[in-house]
């Protein structure tokens, strides 16, 4: 171990060292102040004449007597399977007043990629008991699909009802919950842990906690730890994860504090170049491996700053995740919750979960259906505050009461209601079979005979081809 | 710092003076541009990109955690190149060629660094059959025999182009490895089952031909509307969530080419899972076989080291030149070229380069351009014909075309799929925005496909989009007034809009039939929609009322037929009923 007392500057979160033997990049430091406070850091740059190492507790009181020591080896972080059910910093010390994590491994925190090669197709449909999201967005084990939020709407109360809500069918072990708070207020952490408490899942899980008054250097580094733990518990104990990462915002603003005290060239909105591959270091911890049980899954919330989605957080994120379910300010004006827009959320991999033998063969075609008939309802909408409803055809008319049929009735829903991927997918048919059936190109006409009849007064003579 | 000089100045080692990322400074290197150099005790591998004085500045391909000022870093002598022979086909690959599968033999489940693995597998014998004779003069790209990779492609043995003369020996047909010498020159050179070739220097050819044949991709509205020609170039450009992978996918699966290459640059590890799975399933549409046995998959995901990101695009478009050597076409897929870009932009940036737009070095433009330049239908040294046709998706932040990736590569691609997320929030896919996209190639195709398909085949088209234009300048007015207040034949006219809207360019990339068109069966469908168009207006001339025509069966029975599999005689008898159906209306009155 090597120990220095030769720090030339400090500026921000990072301090600036001399006359060091060679030091690697990326190595764990240990900085003791003159008071005996002990803080912890990472070399961000190293070379003969300078060592450049970012603190993860905030730079305050250190000053030139302050000794820096060098351990040689990258931030491990201590992992084992006794630490479900426990509440840890955001540098993992333990904060329940428990003691100490007893290692069974200790782990780089940054990981290593998966080798795409040995990974595993995810395809096993999670049922949220949410219709927005079961029957429009389906997660799928192994995704990582993050809320895009604004600040003010209720994407906590909707990460917790995924949280308590979320199954595999045809499995009976529950998912893992692992909550990473970065930079929250402490009322919003208290809101997740009771809730944990309250439900119990909280003896399956594991939470980090970063609130908005600790080191913000500290939120670039508590995604990791909890991922690592999540990795090794998914693979060495095939248990299946579901990480909750809020808020995403946060840490990024935490990276772009740590590029401009680097004075590094900056890239849009003086986020750093970077950070596209940064996100992914994170949200692509996420997935199965061929031959292993466990999966970790990831639900990262951000909120979008001025709810803008072209912002480079959602947007750099949208680009790496595997899809979005977005909260929308309008929905929940009109008091609809979840306010989910349907429209513009996605999830890539739902046509691998559902279908035939997955969830049921018509999941695919009502979705587009639904997708099809909503947007061509909402484009009406604008058309009505122009011209009046008075002159929209009759089934324009049908069109416009489907839209909010579909808010009212599909997406809406209590913050308890658990509902089946059955009766989502009958919900489905039922709003839209008060459509003209010729105006549902996107299911074929078994399909209607099928799940749909049952919902129509009469079978409408027209219709038969 | 006496520790450190007492080891310098041997001639091909140098001392690691830096480490910032993947950019390592090495001073006393006596190495060239582009140069690969070991770094390190791991000895990972890194490029020369920049000298300045005694300092050597290095990508390294690898994570460099723990990498220490005062390690060594000793160059190979070669720049970074590329295996090229038999077995690249079905193989995945990182950045830098180095076998997935290997790598997990190796090292299991994850990436760690340090591992070398060949592109090419020495072990593996490949029946050689001889096409040359000893005495036979050879010149560069000449073909010395072949091998069958697989069932259904033939690899040639050719002369690497810096080679030729005169046969003194040539191996009987046999088993070989790659590694065994085929054949002897008089002047010493050998000639290997493989060869090697540097990754950023475009591979040699005669002659550069005018891209004349399309490429068929069973798309409607790409090959009727925007077609792309066999050697051409293509850009995706559209915001996350609209379908660009979907697209490229599409593209890989249904593309009429002998080989394609997958470029996985910076993407989501999931989805290269997902051509790993899918491909071996699925059939090839040009010979019938597994279509894994005519791709080559890149998989550089976006948590993959930085540098390999870079390098990942030049290995691809390396591997789709030699195969289009062997006189074969070539579509290349390159799934991010932003992510490419933003590579370069953070590599740029550890460089303490001056920064052009939006933090973006300023040989971003050089650099996509010299890339896309590489694409061609061309006559290969030894004589033949083969092309490499370049897709490269492009991934503007927040969807905007105007940043600096998407112009630099409009300004040089030909053909341009605008995707567009208000059509993908619709489900309509492919989310190809047919007023914003063009192609180039149009002019240079028409002849083919009247050639070749219909001699109608350009004025149904210009019809097409004709209806198509009109109908976004009548969509205005709607806005404003509603559609009832239009007259009949512009109601109409917004209605054939919506039929090829909803039954021609939008395609079902999950249906068995819909989702591969042959290019008779596109047209047929086209010209269906048009017929009943010019026939609808016909008799809204004559009075008729538009509810009437719109209630004709035919018209119904348009908007299904792209599922069936009866395609052909479907459509014949829907072309009769709509004659008949018209005939009624028109006497009926």
């Amino acid at each position: 171990m090597k120990e220095y007392k030769t720090i030339t500057s400090v500026t921000g979160p990072l301090i600036f060292l001399e006359k060091t033997e060679s030091i690697g990049y990326g190595e764990h430091v240990t900085i003791t102040l003159p008071s005996g406070e002990v803080k912890r850091g990472q070399v961000l740059d190293t070379s003969w004449d300078k060592v450049v190492v970012q603190v993860f507790e905030g730079t305050r009181n250190i000053d030139k007597n302050t000794y820096v020591k060098f351990s040689g080896d990258v931030l491990r972080v201590p992992v084992s399977h006794n630490m479900l059910g426990r509440i840890f910093s955001g540098s993992g010390d333990p904060l329940d007043g428990g003691p100490k994590v007893i290692p069974e491994a200790r782990l780089d925190i940054n990981g290593l990629p998966i080798n795409p090669y040995k990974r595993a197709p995810p395809h096993e449909f999670i049922q949220t008991g949410i219709s927005a999201i079961d029957g429009m967005n389906s997660l799928i084990r192994g995704q990582k699909l993050p809320i895009f939020s604004g600040s003010g709407l209720p994407h906590n109360q909707l990460a917790l009802q995924i949280a308590r809500q979320a199954t595999v069918l045809d499995c009976k072990e529950s998912f893992a919950v692992i909550f990473v708070a970065m930079g929250i207020t402490e009322e919003e952490a208290k809101y997740f842990i009771n809730d944990f408490e309250k439900t119990g899942a909280l003896e399956r899980g594991i939470v980090f906690l970063n609130l908005a008054s600790d080191p913000s250097i500290e939120r670039l580094i508590v995604p990791r730890i909890a991922l690592t733990t999540a990795e090794f518990l998914a693979f060495t104990y095939d248990m299946h994860l579901l990480v909750i990462m809020t808020d995403m915002t946060n840490y990024c603003e935490a990276l772009r504090e740590i590029g401009s005290a680097r004075e590094e060239v900056p890239g849009r909105r003086g986020y750093p170049g970077y950070m596209y591959t940064d996100l992914a270091s994170i949200y692509e911890r996420a997935g199965r491996i061929q031959d292993k049980n466990g999966s970790v899954t990831q639900v990262p919330i951000l909120t979008m700053p001025g709810d803008d989605i072209t912002h480079p957080i959602p947007d750099l994120s949208g680009y790496i995740t595997e899809g979005q379910i977005i909260v929308s300010r309008d929905l929940q004006r009109k008091g609809i919750y979840p306010p989910i827009d349907v429209l513009p959320s996605l999830s890539r991999l739902m046509s691998k979960g559902i279908g035939k033998g997955r969830t049921r063969e018509d999941h695919k075609s009502v979705s587009d259906q639904l997708y099809a008939a909503y947007a061509e309802g909402k484009d009406l909408r604008g058309l009505v505050s122009i011209v009046g409803k008075e002159s929209l055809s009759e089934s324009d008319k049908l069109f416009l009461e489907f839209a909010d049929a579909f808010e009212k009735k599909y997406v809406a829903q209590k913050t308890n209601e658990n509902r089946k991927i059955e009766d989502s997918l009958d919900l489905a048919w039922e709003i839209l079979s008060k459509l003209p059936e010729e105006k549902l190109l996107r299911v074929s006409d078994e399909l209607i005979e099928k799940y749909m009849r049952r919902f129509k007064n009469a079978p409408n003579k027209t219709d038969e081809i | 710092m006496e520790w450190i000089f007492g080891v310098i100045n041997l001639e091909n080692k140098g001392i690691i003076y830096r480490v910032s990322g993947p950019v390592v400074t090495v001073l006393n290197l006596d190495a060239k541009m582009n140069e690969l150099v070991k770094v390190g005790q791991e000895g990972l591998f890194g490029e020369v990109i920049e000298i300045e004085n005694e300092k050597t500045i290095i990508q390294v391909y690898e994570d460099t955690s723990l990498l220490k000022p005062g390690d060594e870093a000793i160059t190979t002598g070669m720049p970074l190149s590329v295996e090229l022979g038999p077995g690249l086909l079905g193989s995945i690959y990182d950045g830098v060629q180095r076998p997935l599968p290997e790598l997990s033999n190796i090292m299991g489940e994850f990436i760690k660094r340090g591992a070398e693995a060949p592109g090419i597998n020495r072990e593996k014998k490949w029946e050689f059959f001889p096409s040359k004779k000893k005495g036979d003069k050879l010149s560069p790209g000449d073909v010395i025999g072949y091998v069958n990779e697989n069932e259904y492609t033939k690899h040639l043995v050719m002369s690497p182009p810096n080679i030729s003369g005169e046969i003194v020996e040539i191996s009987e047909k046999g088993n070989y490895t790659v590694e065994e010498v085929l054949c002897k020159l008089h002047n010493g050179a050998t000639i290997k089952m493989y060869q090697r070739w540097p990754v950023k220097v475009p591979r040699p050819f005669k002659e550069k031909m005018m891209p004349t044949v399309p490429l068929v991709t069973g798309k409607r509205i790409i090959d009727v509307l925007f077609p792309l020609a066999k050697g051409g170039t293509a850009a995706i450009p559209g915001p996350f969530g609209s379908g660009k992978t979907v697209t490229q996918q599409q593209l890989a699966k249904w593309s009429d080419t002998k080989v394609v290459v997958y470029i996985g640059c910076g993407e989501r590890g999931n989805e290269m899972i997902d051509v790993l799975t899918e491909f071996p399933q699925l059939v090839d549409p040009v010979t019938g076989g597994p279509l894994m046995n005519r791709t080559v998959l890149i998989a550089n995901t976006s948590n993959m080291p930085v540098a390999a990101r870079e390098a990942s695009i030049y290995t691809g478009i390396t591997i789709a030149e030699y195969y289009r050597d062997m006189g074969y076409d070539v579509a290349l897929m390159a799934d991010s070229t932003s992510r490419w870009a933003e590579a370069m932009r953070e590599i740029s940036s550890r460089l303490e380069e001056m920064p052009g737009e939006e933090g973006y070095p300023a040989y971003l433009s050089s650099r996509l351009s010299s890339f896309y330049e590489r694409a061609g239908r061309v006559i290969t040294l030894g004589g033949k014909v083969g092309s490499v046709t370049v897709i490269g998706a492009v991934s503007p932040p927040g969807g905007d075309f105007s940043e600096p990736v998407v112009q630099n590569t409009l300004r040089i691609t030909k053909t341009f799929w605008a995707l567009d997320s208000n059509l993908s929030q619709k489900r309509h896919f492919p989310a190809i925005n047919w007023l914003e996209s063009y192609s180039l190639y149009y002019d240079t195709l028409k002849e083919w496909f009247e050639a070749n398909i219909s001699v109608d085949w350009d004025r149904v088209r210009s019809e097409t989009m004709e209806i198509l234009q009109k109908e976004a300048e009548l969509q205005e007015i709607v806005q404003l007034v509603g559609a009832d207040a239009l007259p009949p034949d512009q109601q109409f006219l917004l209605e054939i809009s919506r039929m090829l809207r909803e039954t021609f360019l939008q395609q079902d990339s999950y249906h068995e039939v819909d989702e591969f068109h042959s290019l008779k069966r596109q047209f047929a469908l086209l010209n269906a929609i048009i017929r009943f168009s010019r026939l609808g207006n016909n008799a809204i001339e004559k009075g008729y009322e538009l509810e009437k025509i719109l209630k004709l069966e035919s018209r119904v029975d348009i908007s299904k037929v792209r599922y069936r599999k009866d395609f052909e005689s479907k459509i014949t008898s829907i072309n009769e009923n709509m004659s008949k159906e018209f005939k009624q209306l028109l006497g009926e009155a």
